[in-house]
């Protein structure tokens, strides 16, 4: 098949869907790479890097279209690029399909099948294709950075002969892929960072980040839930809203630095930093805002644009920051974007097969044979995942203490059996049996009971020792021989000789394979 | 020389140290202690009764107890760690062999002793029930003619179980012949089968269960040829009865075990252990010794409880192991999907160089290529790298119980991270890389899933919960017990052919 990424045409946007090095891993998959010329310029690949990994370069992005059969792109494309597309072809890109039903209608009308980016399932296997979370990530860093641009001061506190500069104090709002990428730099370039989700169950991802978790004091039964939404945080009750707007309230006059990061999948971004909160904070003050384009978490956040408040704080609500790395941000892009087409080509033939019982490509096929597929049916992974991940059934007190006693009782009912049994045999023993009889059964019987009641006790990994000495004492039968050996009769004697004897290399040979099989037990 | 109460007070001593003994193996230190419990016991129950009362031909005594002692530490010394499973089995079958002999002296002598009674009863014209010894002022005739004073002399140099013999009454010496009879039936059962158990072990016979035609019949018409001979017995046959129920015995102990498969030998293995214990308790109660009643007894009942161990770790009915074959499947089993994938030395030796956390699974096929060494090598250099890792023993792994505890201990892998089942069961599904070496039936997840599978309901390790499974294996042909692994076809499964050794010792200097 035939594999070609056009030049971005949105404004602005750097990144490009094919790498070189993207280039020469889908040629092992048995396809042809192409790009349109320039394609690369923006994020540093030029044309002569694509030739020199064998990828050929188009002169126009029309002549392009027409000569692919699949079309690789970042951007949602535009409507004219959309008509480019015929029945054949197969466009792979962002698409956010929840917000571009026209842009769907346009490629279902054109009968081109669209596989949304955006749309890949997150469970673990697609996670190598999830792009949402390569950018986030890429998204996270350049928020720290950008911050640090616009800050005036140091990250890390110093103590120096002219003087000591305190630490930066940095907020991060979500501890979702950004949020985590945003923590995981700032830390590491000496700020004190904070962080705060609605899922406590990341309080441990953020510790391990090296940042401090902002916790709430709130009933555990009213936090949300974050297993249920795939992994996003939901949307939470006013009472939790209003908490955590006091928390902040309360943090905001000691942060230099907040980023936010908190969104949830196809809504406007909740309003998390008021204006107040930055009336309250200190002039040279930064807010990142990454969720600029679905209306910011901070509510003065204008998306594209830095703003700097009266009291000196500056907003900045780029929504372009991954392709303001635009270099770091096409290596990842065009990656998720052969592992995808390496699903799409399982015989690493250069054929591609779009299998839909796939859960990953199922879910991330928007339109296919002139038919709209979103939204897809819930993946079967996960409903298989649900299904085994059923909680095991917690007893209330008096279940457990009815079994307990039920336990109790069978177990009472057959000791008490078993005694009464035992007792019979015993009697029964007793009435026939002499005297004699009965003084050594006794002694066996006591002697089988204090065995039952030791070897319990014998540790498994030692069961081989146990063998090996019991076998030793066992050879205790020499006793009996001993016994004999001194009879006048000769076969008498000869036969205890011999029971002697390897009742000897019993007692022996048992006792030293034991200790040698003890003394080879080590503590580490 | 020891009188009958000093002797008594030692067998008490030495059944108490026997006790501790068992009882200190509960954990492996104070078990070091507590081997040397057992020594003591022994050495003193054994001087005890060769000074004790009634005990002649010292100079054979040490002949043959240096002669067996010397063999005993040669064995000891000699024996490799792989080779236990046929030591056990060997030392089981001289218990069996020694019960034998010691039954049948006992009737032996037991004719002997009768025969000087009746002579004595005859010359006093008295009824043998009236019978009084030793004789004396208060009871019993006083002799005086020649030939009384003979037999009064030889009456007097019988040994001290012979003693006893004598002043035994018609309903003690019917008691007595119950008891040889059990102790030569259950003695000859222990040798003949522990000798198959270790041809089995020692791979000198085939494993594989064979059985006479007629099958379980031919036991149960042996078993009663026997019983009907004891009956015979009981009633004054003569020794030749005893001599005919050691033949047959010795004929069930063969064919029973020669029907049990190889992979069973663990259970059979600790019923041969327990059937010894119960051979010395009857031969104890022959000779009217406590001290053999006791120790008879607490092996008996250890061997009984491994036993069942090993009978609840496979999911098996004992009578069902004993009467050999599996119980046979309910239904079609489940297909097998998949294949099976291979992997070289440098893809596994990648997966651990990644991994964090690795469980290891030995069985019976790192004994048989003699790889704990190897294992051990590979333990050491993760453990080095900072690597959680430890060992999964199933309770059969291997063939004797704990078999697989004392090959890792002898190849120098500390205790503490050898887990058992239950212990490390749960943690498999945070498990990077699990590797089998040499188990299959132990890890084969058709007992949970395959209801009509031979091996369903087994409690098995549950490896393929972990990220990755490498399976260390000779070929692709099926377990001992001969059936389908699909753990082998799962997607995380990967197949490490070859010799466990040989792979181990390729993989080894990949491991950075």
């Amino acid at each position: 098949m035939k594999i070609g990424a056009p030049k971005e045409v949105h404004e602005g946007e750097a990144r490009v869907a094919i790498t070189p090095e993207s280039a020469g891993h889908l040629q092992k998959l048995g396809h042809e790479v192409f790009v349109e010329t320039g394609a690369g310029a923006a994020a540093g690949f030029s044309d002569d890097a694509y030739r020199a990994a064998g990828v050929e370069v188009m002169k126009t992005a029309p002549a392009l279209f027409k000569m692919v059969d699949v079309v690789a792109k970042v951007r949602p494309p535009t409507e004219t690029e959309a008509r480019r597309l015929t029945r054949d072809q197969t466009l792979i890109s962002f698409f956010y399909p929840s917000s571009n039903e026209k842009l769907m209608e346009t490629v279902k009308a054109r009968g081109a099948t669209a596989i949304a980016m955006d749309m890949v399932p997150r469970i673990s296997r697609a996670q190598k294709m999830d792009a949402l979370s390569s950018m986030a990530n890429i998204a996270g860093y350049r928020a720290v950075i950008e911050a640090g641009n616009n800050f005036g001061r140091f990250f890390t506190g110093q103590v120096t002969a002219a003087g000591k500069v305190p630490p930066a104090k940095v907020l991060v709002i979500g501890a979702g892929v950004a949020g985590l990428a945003a923590i995981g730099t700032s830390t590491s370039l000496g700020a004190i960072t904070y962080a705060f989700d609605v899922r406590p169950e990341v309080a441990e991802q953020i510790e391990s980040m090296g940042a401090e978790f902002v916790f709430l004091e709130f009933d555990a039964s009213e936090l949300p839930d974050g297993a249920a939404t795939g992994g996003y945080a939901p949307p939470s009750s006013p009472e939790f809203q209003a908490k955590q707007l006091a928390k902040f309230r309360e943090m905001a006059p000691d942060i230099d630095i907040v980023i936010c990061t908190a969104l949830i999948p196809n809504r406007p971004a909740p309003v998390l930093w008021t204006e107040d909160m930055v009336k309250a904070m200190k002039p040279g003050s930064v807010i990142i805002d990454l969720a600029a384009e679905r209306g910011g978490n901070c509510e003065l956040t204008v998306p594209d644009e830095r703003i700097v408040t009266d009291n000196g704080v500056t907003i900045i609500g780029y929504t372009d920051f991954p392709s303001r790395m635009a270099a770091q941000s096409s290596t990842l892009y065009g990656n998720n974007i052969r592992h995808m087409l390496a699903d799409l080509t399982p015989g690493k033939d250069g054929t591609i097969v779009h299998d839909m019982d796939d859960d990953v490509i199922r879910g991330a096929t928007v339109t296919r044979e002139g038919e709209i597929t979103w939204p897809p049916p819930p993946p079967k992974v996960a409903a298989i995942a649900v299904q085994t991940r059923e909680k095991p059934k917690v007893p209330t007190a008096e279940e457990k203490r009815a079994s307990e006693i039920a336990a109790f009782k069978t177990q009472t009912r057959s000791q008490v059996t078993m005694l009464a049994v035992g007792a019979a045999l015993l009697l029964l023993v007793g009435i026939w049996a002499p005297a004699s009889f009965m003084q050594h059964f006794i002694v066996f019987a006591l002697a089988c009971f204090v065995g039952f009641q030791v070897i319990w006790g014998v540790s498994h990994a030692l069961h081989t020792p146990l063998m090996a000495v019991t076998n030793a004492i066992s050879g205790i039968i020499i006793v009996g021989a001993l016994l004999q050996i001194g009879s006048g009769n000769w076969l008498v004697v000869i036969l205890s000789f011999v029971a002697v004897l390897i009742s000897s290399i019993n007692i022996v040979g048992g006792f030293l394979v034991t200790r040698r099989m003890l003394a080879m037990f080590q503590k580490s | 020389m020891f009188s009958v109460g000093l002797t008594s007070a030692a067998y008490i001593a030495a059944s108490i140290l026997f006790i501790l003994s068992l009882g200190g193996l509960s954990n492996q230190e104070s078990a070091k202690r507590a081997i040397w419990y057992g020594i003591a016991g022994m050495a003193l129950a054994v001087v005890a009764t060769v000074f004790g009362p009634g005990v002649h031909n010292i100079l054979l005594i040490l002949v043959a107890v240096a002669a067996g002692g010397f063999a005993g530490y040669y064995v000891a010394g000699r024996v490799q760690m792989t080779e236990m499973p046929q030591l056990v089995a060997a030392l089981h079958s001289f218990v069996g062999l020694a019960a034998v002999f010691i039954g049948l002296n006992a009737d032996l002598m037991l004719g002997y002793v009768l025969d000087l009674k009746a002579q004595l009863m005859l010359m006093a014209n008295m009824a043998p029930e009236a019978f009084v010894w030793p004789p004396g002022p208060l009871g019993g005739a006083v002799f005086t003619t020649p030939e009384a004073l003979a037999l009064m002399e030889r009456a007097d140099e019988l040994t001290g179980f012979g003693k006893k013999l004598l002043v035994k009454d018609a309903v003690e010496i019917a008691i007595l012949k119950v008891e040889v009879f059990l102790g030569i039936f259950i003695g000859a059962v222990t040798f003949t089968g522990s000798v198959v158990a270790f041809g089995k072990l020692a791979g000198r016979l085939d494993g594989k269960p064979t059985q006479l035609p007629g099958g379980h019949m031919l036991n149960a018409g042996a078993l009663a040829a026997a019983l009907i001979l004891g009956l015979l017995y009981f009633n004054g046959a003569g020794i030749w009865t005893m001599v005919l129920v050691t033949l047959i015995a010795g004929f069930i102990g063969w064919h029973l075990i020669m029907g049990i498969g190889g992979a069973d030998m663990p259970v059979v293995v600790s019923m041969l252990n327990s059937y010894s214990g119960w051979a010395a308790a009857a031969i104890g109660f022959t000779l009217g010794n406590d001290l053999l009643i006791v120790t008879g007894a607490l092996v008996g009942s250890s061997g009984a409880i491994l036993s069942y161990i090993m009978c609840k770790a496979m999911n098996r009915k004992f009578v069902n192991v004993i009467l050999g074959g599996f119980g046979g499947a309910s239904g079609p089993q489940m297909a097998v999907e998949g294949e099976q994938v291979a992997i070289d030395a440098d893809g596994v030796a990648n997966l651990l160089n990644e991994a964090d956390s690795v469980v290891i699974v030995p069985g019976y096929g790192m004994a048989v290529a003699q790889a704990q060494q190897s294992v051990s090598e590979l333990v050491r250099k993760l453990r080095a790298k900072g690597k959680k890792v430890r060992f999964a023993i199933h309770p059969v792994a291997g063939r004797l119980p704990g078999h697989m505890n004392v090959l890792l201990a002898e190849a120098k892998v500390p205790y503490d991270i050898v887990l058992e089942m239950d212990e490390i069961n749960d943690d498999f599904p945070d498990t990077d890389v699990a590797i089998v070496i040499g188990s299959n039936d132990i890890v084969n997840p058709a007992a949970q899933d395959d209801p009509n599978s031979p091996i369903a309901g087994m409690p098995v390790l549950e490896v393929w919960k972990a990220k990755n499974v490498i399976v260390s294996k000779r070929g692709q042909g099926t377990g001992y017990s001969g059936i389908e692994n699909p753990l082998f076809f799962k997607e995380n499964t990967r197949m490490f052919y070859g010799d466990a050794k040989a792979s181990l010792d390729t993989l080894l200097p990949k491991i950075d």
